[in-house]
């Protein structure tokens, strides 16, 4: 994602043209990577970006859908407004040269809200709800935003960079039944 | 399929199946809605094995990490580690030596046949067909033994490194892996006859756990799940990676995407593993076997122990904050492993450990699809539409 990477309009793939013609305003950053492209969006328009990947360009295959805590990554903060998570999203095409797409999304601390995509994917269920597990990010509309890798009455989001390797939501901290001896 | 919503009587039994059920192989647990024996619902959980390798990846080096790779898909732990390695080295920007890149195929399509060897068992097993059970440990215990001489371990494997793997195949490997190929597709053959044709498999696995190739899509299913629907992708053809341009095989596909064409295609895809491994042997180039760049990989022992040159440069690698640095940048790499796409996403700050890694379990997305696959079946089809799935709850729960 740095200057230097960005491409001239003439060579850039025809998806990410067709992506800054329609999302002008609304696109942060574009860059080429292997094999694709990536691009970050602000929230606002996530879902329809994502939408118009999915329906107009054939990006019909969601390959994931993560979250990355920038809080000791002073490089991308800066470049984010000081946006703590970055929702990223990466999908495929089976269609097309440009087989690969990364769509990231600055999220705030302060509103951890963003659109659900599980409208468009069936696949994005889990991803969303482990997102939201080990991050906190909040997927406005998913069916059943609860934890899926730890325990329901588990606290605290075990990624996020301030959460410690050891210390917290041990095992020794969970509330067991005392056998008899 | 047969009996669905309309026999519904309004009795309704709710079924815990798992952790500990013997067919959930590990710790999968599904929550299974009946009537009578028609599957209302089903909600699978997951968790029960989460360990934090993601937490733990951001706490240990690149090289370190290798060793918490190899407990993912702990039926093919060298696809593993050479998926994970190979993200680290597009990070790096660096590509290894040929020989390197063949002796990587190798070892994965190996493991492939190994995977795909104890899926059958297994799923053979959970539907009653014990025999099959025990041809296919015999053949993968060959295989164990050829990855044991190789690497020095059967599960714990580790054998690929930054920048190459830890050291060279052993004398007697290519006549150790052309036995096995050459014998394999014989003991491969006594399977299809006990399965193939067999009326019991044939009606407890036709049209069982079937899935549209849209749906599939939909659900994120990748590798030998998603080509039994019909969609011919494999990213060994669509992105070839390591070499696998250089190598002739084919892609087999399903049709009905039910748990018999999943058999099918797995049977298949070991015949065309046998080939690559076959041409793999017989191209195998000469020449260093790891980069001898010793800024990213060990030196030899005896360097080490001989040399300062050769000290100093495996000081540097193993100390912290020293060793392998890739630049700061971000990549997504993915690898056709024996389950599907299994693909790493690294974010690096330019230190010697990850800032972020994420994999991309292929069992999450065939675990998630479950319901799909099960509802308006039989509870006994349960079993048989898991076994096809093959979810290892090592890469499920991470």
């Amino acid at each position: 994602m740095n200057e230097e990477k960005e491409v001239s309009e003439e060579e850039q793939p025809l998806v990410l043209q067709k992506l800054q013609d329609k999302f002008a305003d609304a696109l942060l950053a574009s860059a080429e990577i292997r094999q694709g492209v990536a691009v970050v969006v602000n929230k606002e328009n996530i879902y329809a970006l994502l939408e118009y990947l999915k329906t107009d360009l054939a990006y019909s295959f969601l390959v994931d859908v993560t979250a990355v805590d920038n809080s000791k990554l002073e490089s991308e903060l800066i470049q984010y407004d000081y946006a703590r998570f970055m929702v990223v999203y990466h999908l495929y095409t089976y269609e097309g040269e440009t087989s690969r797409i990364r769509v990231k999304v600055p999220v705030h601390e302060k509103d951890l809200k963003i659109p659900s995509v599980t409208q468009l994917w069936k696949g994005a269920n889990w991803l969303e709800r482990e997102t939201y597990d080990m991050f906190g990010i909040e997927f406005e509309g998913h069916p059943n935003l609860s934890r899926i890798l730890t325990p329901d009455d588990f606290e605290g989001h075990p990624l996020r960079k301030d959460y410690p390797l050891r210390g917290r939501g041990e095992r020794e901290s969970f509330n067991f039944e005392k056998q008899n001896v | 399929m047969q009996g669905g919503m309309e026999r519904t009587t309004g009795e309704k039994m709710v079924l815990n199946f798992g952790p500990q059920h013997p067919a959930t192989h590990g710790t999968l647990r599904i929550v299974l809605e009946l009537d009578g024996e028609t599957v209302l619902k089903a909600t699978p959980h997951a968790g029960y094995l989460h360990t934090g390798f993601e937490k733990l990846g951001e706490h240990l080096d690149y090289n370190q990490f290798i060793v918490v790779t190899d407990r993912m898909n702990y039926l093919s732990p060298l696809s593993n580690n050479f998926g994970y390695v190979l993200a680290v080295e597009q990070l790096l920007g660096i590509e290894v030596p040929e020989r390197c890149q063949y002796i990587r195929v190798l070892m994965a399509e190996l493991s492939r046949l190994a995977d795909h060897l104890l899926w059958l068992g297994t799923a053979a097993l959970d539907l009653g067909a014990f025999s099959v059970f025990l041809y296919s440990f015999r053949e993968r215990e060959k295989l164990y033994s050829i990855f044991e001489k190789t690497t020095g371990a059967r599960l714990t494997t580790s054998y690929t490194r930054v920048g190459g793997v830890f050291r060279d195949l052993y004398d007697g490997f290519d006549n150790d892996a052309r036995d096995f190929i050459t014998n394999f597709p014989k003991a491969l053959k006594e399977t299809h006859t006990l399965l193939t044709r067999n009326r019991i498999w044939m009606d407890r696995t036709k049209g069982v756990g079937a899935i549209s190739s849209d749906d599939a899509i939909n659900y994120g299913l990748t590798g030998p799940c998603l080509r039994a629907t019909g969609v011919a992708h494999d990213i060994r053809k669509a992105e070839p990676y390591s070499s696998y341009e250089k190598f002739d095989f084919d892609v087999p596909v399903g049709t009905n995407g039910d748990a018999y064409d999943r058999y099918l295609v797995r049977m298949e895809e070991m015949i065309q593993s046998c080939g690559i491994i076959r041409q793999a042997l017989d191209n195998l180039p000469d020449g260093p076997f790891s980069l001898e760049d010793n800024k990213v990989m060990m030196p030899h022992k005896s360097d080490a122990y001989g040399h300062i040159e050769g000290l100093i440069h495996h000081f540097k690698i193993v100390m912290d904050g020293h060793g392998v640095q890739p630049p700061k940048g971000e990549d997504y790499c993915a690898t056709e492993s024996p389950n599907g796409e299994l693909g790493f996403y690294i974010v690096s700050d330019g230190s010697g450990t990850g800032y972020r890694i994420r994999i991309r379990p292929p069992s999450f997305f065939h675990f998630q699809a479950l319901p799909h696959m099960l509802e308006g079946g039989m509870v006994s089809d349960t079993v048989a539409v898991l076994g096809s799935l093959n979810v290892i709850a090592g890469e499920l729960d991470r």
